[in-house]
């Protein structure tokens, strides 16, 4: 995942949200991403926070702690176990 | 048995008032403005006719339905003649038999004797009523003045004799034939609206003419068929049906292109297709139809369909031909092997807007529990995701509101970067139909289209915007209905969310938002954003209809929103001839998203991470579904590139050629360990695969479509699988061979699951289907029936909301080095990536991807008409034909991506919609100059075209 990508997606959903101020627009930006990106683009996000993120807009930053973090979610190899056998 | 509509001769009248009158001795009691001949014919008296069927006007010509009425002179045409209250009609008496009998006579008189060897023998109108009179004898004889003989009489050429004409693919017209009864002229003008056709002299020299009789082919004739449906002789006959005869039995099914879904009778003899027939209780089109769905349907047994499964190791090996079971297996271990290795999420696919809802659903299924994740998605991602997006936090339904037939009742009509007559032809000719009678057009559109100005149709207001500033249009126009209090107060009190209301009522009152302000980036003139809004806030029931122009851009949802916005604040919505009405794209493009393709959501539409729902399918589907949100299509690509992602199933989709950024596209392609592709013809992505399982044409499928007015349409099959297979058994035999235990025995248990699980479709069965013909979502124990409009008493999500659309400009600018800008789209004969269309005739009217350009802007560059010119962006390059057209603004090119050479998506960037990356088409900024070769992209696709398609011969 291109970087620049990750960094031009997440300023455009914050552009957007914006409008609705820094409380509700924080929330808004925060649950857009942990609903529609997929755990290997947050992933990539907080690798790219972690360098500084210096080019992401001030409200996505403003944001981060509600993003949720999904390391492990590859960690499963195969299919995941059926139904009722994870307790 | 061949399905017959009743033809009641004239339209029915819409009217409450109720009128009883009494024909042959029975009383009967109709609408007022019903015709003589109507109401007969709803006591099952046929009275004779020629000039009348009830898609039509009556128009009193042929003089053949003459009948009786007490108390009143003469024998009036029982078409043209309404009923009125206590009239007592006779259909048949002696004096009515011969004055029809002469009429006949008269007909035939001047018409060919050879029924036994004419193409219409068996379903000729002329024929049948020369029986229903008696007509025994033809006193004039055949040697007088006559259209029938090439020479006359005597020897010498007759004048009036015209030959046929076989100029179009699919049909004929002999004029020879012709009784001049002008049901094809008005089927024209009154159903179809191109006007293509007129009849030219009088008296005995009339005759119909198309264009200025120059022949169909040269003509505007769109092809729809709408005349040769009309036709009650022989004049306009399918070729096909003079080629093989008429057919025996039909089958009701749904057309497999455009998102109108039109209802189609299959005409068939033995498991061959003779030719596709409008059906007039079909819901969408009500007896209309268009090129394609009309007569592109040759495809489907073209010579390049693939009908035997195939593997290769490498894509650069030919392709060998495998078994069923070699395949599946093949296409199993190369997905376990790679999730072994890469892990659970490494792989993922793409179900296709032209299966059915059967066949998506299961596919979405194989991925969510067979494969472990959520890693599905559909070509809605790069046409319609913004509307879903949009229309459910404004209205909290993911669907267009309206049918199509409620077009017939708006006032004002407003086209927001759609092409109805060439995108979606029959949804057009109804809205022309209501044009004409007066509805007002505004058209938001860059590019001065048909819908502008064509025949009988002008816009009231064109608003020729830059793209890319849709957004900024349609905020002005709301700023316009507000500052000058024209929005409707009772329905935003009532309806809609007051904070929210309040909220964005601010933002849109701002002087930024004014249509002055924004002139410098919208480029339309002020006073005409002024003068369309308050058109559309005042001029009666407004209503919306939008195509890609909307979604496509990196405000798609924002302008979605901005269209739901305006709706509310007009107070449009809920009622007939009003509404948010996406044009979908793609057949089943609302029934794929309805059916859970998107990664983040169920079928249904509702997010993966929600507890409860997944525990419903966790105990139906016996697996644990994944909570997290699965990759999109360009999501996928990324990961392709970088390597996370290396298998894929893509069902009846050319990735490959409709998406953007295509070395982006062919990049991640080409690093995926299994590529497995199903689908009619090795197609652009198959150049990539490794697995080949051949699909099945939309006349082998057996299901359901759901077209843009949420319609739920059978897809009943009318052939055996040319391979074999149905393909969700295929999907379900991957699945196994995964691991995941996942079988049905018909299509229909698969959509039992889809209603025991989806609230919506809750209501929804094969056997309902059967019973309703057709039935619109949500259909459930609230609405047994379905649900013709949304939102009549209250939104989805309860109140409306009113949403901030604030304008963001695209980061997507013309600049020096790409001072144009291109937008793509498509055309009338063509369809999508062109797989299906490009195998028909109907590539005679279209047999190359062109680039519009404005004069001024060839002028400068030395373009001339008809030359090749090279199209670059900052992503690549390609090479095509350039036509000068004054529809184009100056500044803006245009193309459409029917073919694949023509490589329009070398040069589309990876910019997408903000919220559900959706790709930009819209918006290219590029440079065009003259020149004399294809690109390098051309040159290895032609390389490409023939190594990575090669057969191994057995």
């Amino acid at each position: 995942m291109e970087t620049s990508d990750i960094v031009r997606m997440a300023n455009q959903i914050a552009a957007f949200f914006k409008s609705y101020g820094p409380e509700e627009g924080t929330k808004e930006i925060a649950a857009h991403i942990n609903n529609f990106w997929e755990p290997r683009m947050r992933q990539h996000f907080f690798s790219y926070l972690a360098q500084g993120g210096k080019s992401l807009d001030p409200m996505i930053l403003a944001s981060v702690p509600l993003i949720r973090k999904a390391a492990d979610h590859n960690a499963h190899q195969g299919a995941l176990p059926k139904h009722g056998e994870e307790s | 048995m061949l399905i017959k509509e009743t033809d009641f001769g004239t339209p029915k009248s819409e009217s409450k008032a109720m009128v009883t009158l009494e024909i042959d001795g029975h009383s009967i009691t109709v609408p007022e403005g019903t015709s003589i001949m109507r109401a007969a014919m709803e006591l099952g008296t046929k009275i004779p006719k020629l000039c009348a069927t009830d898609s039509l006007n009556s128009f009193g010509s042929c003089r053949l339905c003459l009948v009786e009425i007490e108390g009143r002179k003469g024998t009036p045409a029982s078409c043209t003649t309404p009923v009125a209250p206590g009239i007592k009609v006779k259909t048949q008496s002696d004096r009515l038999g011969n004055l029809r009998r002469g009429v006949m006579e008269l007909y035939i008189s001047d018409h060919p004797l050879d029924c036994l060897t004419c193409a219409a023998n068996g379903d000729c109108e002329l024929q049948d009523m020369a029986g229903a009179v008696g007509l025994r004898d033809v006193r004039y004889g055949y040697e007088g003045d006559n259209h029938i003989s090439a020479k006359r009489a005597g020897g010498e050429e007759n004048f009036r004799f015209k030959a046929k004409d076989d100029s179009n693919p699919y049909f004929t017209f002999d004029p020879a034939k012709c009784i001049v009864c002008s049901r094809c002229v008005r089927a024209c003008e009154e159903v179809q609206g191109t006007f293509a056709l007129t009849i030219d002299g009088r008296g005995f020299a009339s005759h119909v003419s198309a264009g200025m009789d120059e022949g169909f082919m040269a003509s505007e004739c769109e092809s729809c068929g709408a005349c040769v449906q009309a036709c009650p002789t022989a004049t306009l006959t399918e070729k096909s049906v003079i080629a093989k005869g008429q057919p025996e039995h039909s089958v009701v099914t749904t057309c497999a292109y455009c998102g109108v879904g039109c209802s189609f009778k299959a005409e068939m003899k033995g498991d061959e297709v003779i030719r596709m027939v409008p059906y007039k209780d079909g819901g969408a089109n009500e007896g209309h139809s268009c090129v394609k769905g009309r007569f592109a349907w040759g495809y489907a047994t073209h010579k390049d369909r693939i009908t035997k499964p195939m593997i290769r190791t490498r894509i650069t090996d030919p392709w060998k031909e495998v078994s069923w079971d070699e395949a599946i297996t093949y296409a199993a271990e190369g997905f376990k092997a790679i999730q072994k290795k890469y892990g659970r999420t490494s792989i993922g696919g793409i179900t296709s807007s032209r299966c059915t809802n059967e066949e998506v659903y299961v596919v979405q299924k194989m991925i969510r529990a067979a494969f472990g994740n959520n890693n599905t998605d559909t070509c809605a991602r790069v046409c319609h995701s913004p509307t879903g997006y949009g229309l459910s936090k404004t209205f909290g339904t993911s669907a267009g509101t309206q049918d199509f037939k409620s077009v017939a009742k708006s006032d004002v009509i407003m086209v927001i970067g759609a092409n109805p007559t060439d995108g979606h032809p029959v949804f057009a000719s109804r809205m022309k139909k209501r044009l004409r009678a007066g509805a007002k057009l505004i058209v938001v559109d860059p590019r001065r289209t048909d819908s502008v100005r064509s025949p009988h149709i002008e816009a009231s207001y064109h608003l020729p915007l830059r793209p890319g500033t849709n957004v900024a249009v349609i905020n002005a126009m709301a700023h316009v209905i507000l500052t000058e209090g024209l929005e409707k107060k009772d329905f935003i009190a009532e309806r809609c969310d007051p904070v929210e209301f309040k909220r964005w009522m601010d933002f849109i009152r701002e002087e930024r938002n004014s249509p002055e302000a924004l002139e410098t980036e919208t480029g339309v003139n002020p006073e005409d954003v002024r003068a369309a809004a308050r058109l559309f806030a005042t001029g009666g029931n407004g209503a919306i209809y939008y195509g890609l122009g909307v979604t496509e851009h990196s405000q798609g949802s924002t302008m979605v929103m901005g269209i739901a916005n305006l709706a509310m604040l007009t107070g449009n919505i809920g009622r007939e001839g009003v509404g948010v009405n996406p044009l979908r794209g793609q057949n089943n493009v609302q029934g794929s998203c309805d059916m859970g393709s998107f990664p983040h959501e169920l079928p249904g539409y509702r997010h993966v991470s929600d507890n409860a729902v997944r525990d419903m399918f966790n105990k139906v589907w016996n697996v644990e579904v994944d909570s997290e949100p699965g990759l999109r299509i360009p999501n996928m690509f990324s990961a392709a590139v970088e390597g996370t992602f290396k298998g894929m199933y893509v069902q009846g989709e050319d990735i490959a050629q409709s998406d953007p950024n295509t070395h982006h596209v062919e990049a991640a392609l080409s690093n995926l360990d299994m590529l497995v592709v199903q689908d009619l013809f090795l197609n652009e992505t198959a150049a990539f695969a490794h697995v080949f399982l051949p699909g099945t044409s939309f006349l082998e499928k057996d299901g359901t479509f759901t077209n843009a007015e949420r319609r739920i349409n059978r897809v009943r099959q009318v052939k055996a699988p040319m391979q074999g297979k149905h393909e969700w058994q295929v999907v379900c035999d991957l699945a196994k061979a995964m691991g995941y235990d996942m079988s049905y025995n018909n299509a229909a248990e698969i959509m039992d699951e889809i209603a025991l699980l989806t609230p919506t479709f809750a209501g929804v069965s094969f056997k309902k289907l059967e019973e309703m013909g057709s039935l619109q979502w949500p259909c459930n124990d609230k609405a047994p029936n379905g649900t013709p409009m949304m939102h009549m008493n209250g939104f989805v999500r309860g109140l409306g909301r009113f949403m901030i659309t604030e304008y963001v400009p695209t980061p997507e600018r013309a600049n020096r080095d790409f001072p144009l800008i291109l937008t793509t789209g498509r055309i009338l004969s063509q369809y999508n990536v062109g797989a299906q269309t490009r195998r028909t005739e109907n590539s005679q009217w279209h047999a190359e991807d062109v680039l519009e350009i404005h004069p001024h802007d060839a002028e400068l560059r030395g373009i001339k008409d008809g030359s090749m010119v090279s199209l670059t962006s900052r992503i690549g390059g390609t090479g095509l034909r350039a036509v000068i057209s004054e529809r184009m603004p100056q500044g803006v090119v245009y193309t459409t991506f029917h073919h694949p050479v023509s490589g329009a998506n070398v040069v589309t960037t990876e910019n997408s919609d903000w919220a559900t990356n959706c790709p930009e088409y819209k918006v290219t900024a590029v440079q065009v100059r003259p020149s004399n070769q294809p690109s390098e992209w051309q040159k290895d696709w032609e390389v490409r075209e023939d190594e990575n398609k090669r057969i191994a011969a057995e």
